[in-house]
């Protein structure tokens, strides 16, 4: 099993967003991974384990895209467990959904991996996009929103869980495929690789945090760069961004003594009940 | 003058309330596109929510196939892909609903057109508004390719008006159907009497401070006497409290009802993200420091255990006066 995971950058979104000139301000920024692409990570290793802290068999190649220094981001993820890495260099901020879907499309196509797994969406852009236009671009199926994943003993399905505003969906998906996931998938038994770990397997309810055995061991695994270039994609965004403005603040109203003086204003001044 | 189609979902025979705000932004977007507004039907037994969808569409097209009965991407794209053709357009509309979330950047990909995600303004032809960073910052986008896809932010956009005379309804032609050997197994649906999230006009939220599932019991009390909705904090849907599609924020649903009720939230970035649309806030926290009260119309600072029960009890006497 051959899975392929996105790692994009994201400024810590604990961070107050500096808005300045109709831009983004992320000069001081702090770097982390998306959280939803650390799930991504902690999914593919999963579906490579005999259970926790077991024995490992496949390959969980980690690609992210955007500057050099990204190197180090990625390198954590290499500390997580991942086998190796790819960084293809770019100005992140150039491109759309569309592009980082066409640079994965053609990673795809070198890589040849079973499955691919991505977060469901960056905390930064929100498009929540990228999965589902990689899906289309392959031609493969897709699966978005995980809650959970099982992927058959022999490989070639996998059965999944998504949390849609019906309810819970289970989707069968031929591989190979393009799944997204979601918080529930760090689940303590959201993933299983049937060929691999027993059904009581269980995992901690977290992503995975790097060891520090899992840092040396990082030092030595690879990271190939790429170019756009290289791979024959066009940064050529078709979504633009002419600005960014800050939203209207909300004002905050004012404390009530009672819960009796708060129904009494929601139901006479606010009219709400 | 070309057309703007709008993705239409069906929930049992009918047309799903959350597809108006589409048809209402729909209706804005075409006025710069020239052609008329298209419904898309897709799934098995439609005469119903077709009827319906006529209402606020010229023209409506239906792809009416058992094999289409589960909404799934890899059917519903090239079927988007084939109205469109149909009926010449040149923007694809759809609502950010767990579906239209799924399904439109796939028919983006096949129609090898840019994508606006989970839009709240329509500002020109191609021109779009949309949150970022989770709501810290209103990002204004132009499509650059000829056709257009894009999400609509549910609470953005008022519901469509019926139209004065009902459009044209018309069976398309979906072509091959190849699911690609993937298969909707089951949908296990949610149990609730109360109304979706998304459309609620009351939604009570707790947080972390519930501590326990079994604590949402008596918000859930609180939410029926309003005739509200039930979410929750990422934080609570974290700890497992409740399920996570009761989750409100940026990963989460964005609601925007006529009151909000925050209890034992902080108000993390996040979860303020989904809900600070709501003309009416009250926040019940017991750390008076809480962030929520930033935002909050009206503050209390106390703990849910003495709280809420009260809330109860005084929301009682106040409809029992109105009678």
């Amino acid at each position: 099993m051959k899975i392929l995971v996105t790692c994009k950058r994201v400024p810590n979104p604990e961070q107050k967003l500096k808005l300045a000139g109709g831009k983004v301000d992320l000069a001081t920024a702090t770097w982390q991974i998306n959280t939803f692409d650390e799930y991504a990570v902690e999914t593919a290793l999963r579906l490579t384990e005999k259970g926790k802290g077991g024995e490992r068999s496949g390959e969980v190649v980690a690609v992210s895209i955007g500057p050099k220094e990204v190197t180090q981001q990625l390198r954590g993820v290499l500390a997580m467990g991942a086998d190796r890495g790819l960084l293809v260099i770019a100005d992140e901020a150039g491109l759309d959904a569309d592009a980082v879907a066409r640079i994965l499309a053609k990673i795809v196509e070198q890589e040849k991996p079973d499955l691919v797994v991505l977060g469901k969406q960056t905390v930064d852009g929100d498009a929540n996009q990228v999965g589902q236009i990689l899906a289309g671009l392959l031609g493969w199926p897709q699966a978005t929103f995980l809650a959970s994943i099982r992927l058959a003993a022999d490989g070639k399905t996998a059965t999944t869980t998504r949390e849609v505003d019906a309810g819970v969906e289970e989707k069968r998906v031929r591989l190979p495929a393009v799944v997204t996931v979601d918080l529930r998938i760090i689940g303590k038994k959201a993933v299983r690789n049937e060929a691999l770990a027993p059904a009581d397997a269980e995992w901690e309810e977290t992503q995975r945090y790097a060891s520090l055995k899992g840092i040396m061991a990082a030092k030595k695994k690879e990271i190939k760069e790429l170019t756009m270039p290289d791979l024959g994609v066009a940064a050529t965004p078709l979504v633009k961004v002419v600005a960014y403005e800050a939203p209207p603040a909300r004002k905050a109203g004012a404390k009530v003594g009672s819960v009796e003086e708060l129904v009494a204003k929601l139901h006479n001044e606010a009219k709400v009940i | 003058m070309g057309a703007v189609l709008v993705l239409c979902e069906v929930s049992g025979n009918a047309l799903r309330p959350a597809s108006l705000p589409a048809l209402s932004a729909a209706r804005a977007l075409a006025a710069h596109h020239g052609g008329p507004v298209v419904a898309v039907l897709i799934g098995q037994g439609l005469s119903a929510a077709a009827a319906d969808a006529a209402r606020y569409a010229a023209r409506v097209l239906t792809f009416d196939d058992a094999r289409l009965a589960a909404p799934m991407a890899e059917t519903y794209a090239p079927v988007l892909v084939a109205a469109m053709k149909a009926a010449g357009g040149t923007a694809l509309l759809g609502t950010a609903t767990s579906t239209g979330k799924d399904v439109l950047p796939r028919a983006a990909a096949l129609l090898g057109a840019g994508m606006a995600s989970d839009v709240v303004r329509v500002d020109g032809a191609n021109r779009f508004r949309r949150p970022a960073y989770a709501g810290n910052a209103l990002c204004d986008i132009e499509v650059a390719s000829p056709t257009i896809v894009a999400s609509v932010r549910q609470t953005a956009f008022a519901p469509a008006e019926p139209a004065t005379t009902p459009g044209a309804i018309e069976a398309g032609a979906a072509g091959a159907i190849d699911a690609l050997g993937t298969e909707v197994v089951s949908v296990q649906a949610t149990k609730s009497a109360r109304p979706e999230l998304g459309d609620a006009k009351i939604v009570v939220s707790g947080g972390r401070g519930m501590k326990l599932g079994e604590n949402f019991k008596i918000l859930e009390e609180l939410t029926d006497l309003l005739g509200g909705a039930l979410g929750a904090s990422r934080a609570a849907c974290d700890a497992g409290m409740v399920p996570n599609d009761l989750q409100v924020g940026q990963t989460g649903k964005i609601v925007a009802p006529q009151l909000y009720v925050a209890v034992a939230i902080s108000g993390a970035i996040q979860h303020l993200a989904g809900m600070k649309g709501s003309k009416v806030i009250v926040a019940i926290n017991k750390d008076a420091e809480a962030p929520i009260f930033q935002l909050a119309d009206y503050g209390l600072v106390a703990t849910w255990e003495t709280a809420v029960p009260e809330l109860i009890a005084e929301v009682k006497k106040v409809k029992a006066a109105a009678g």
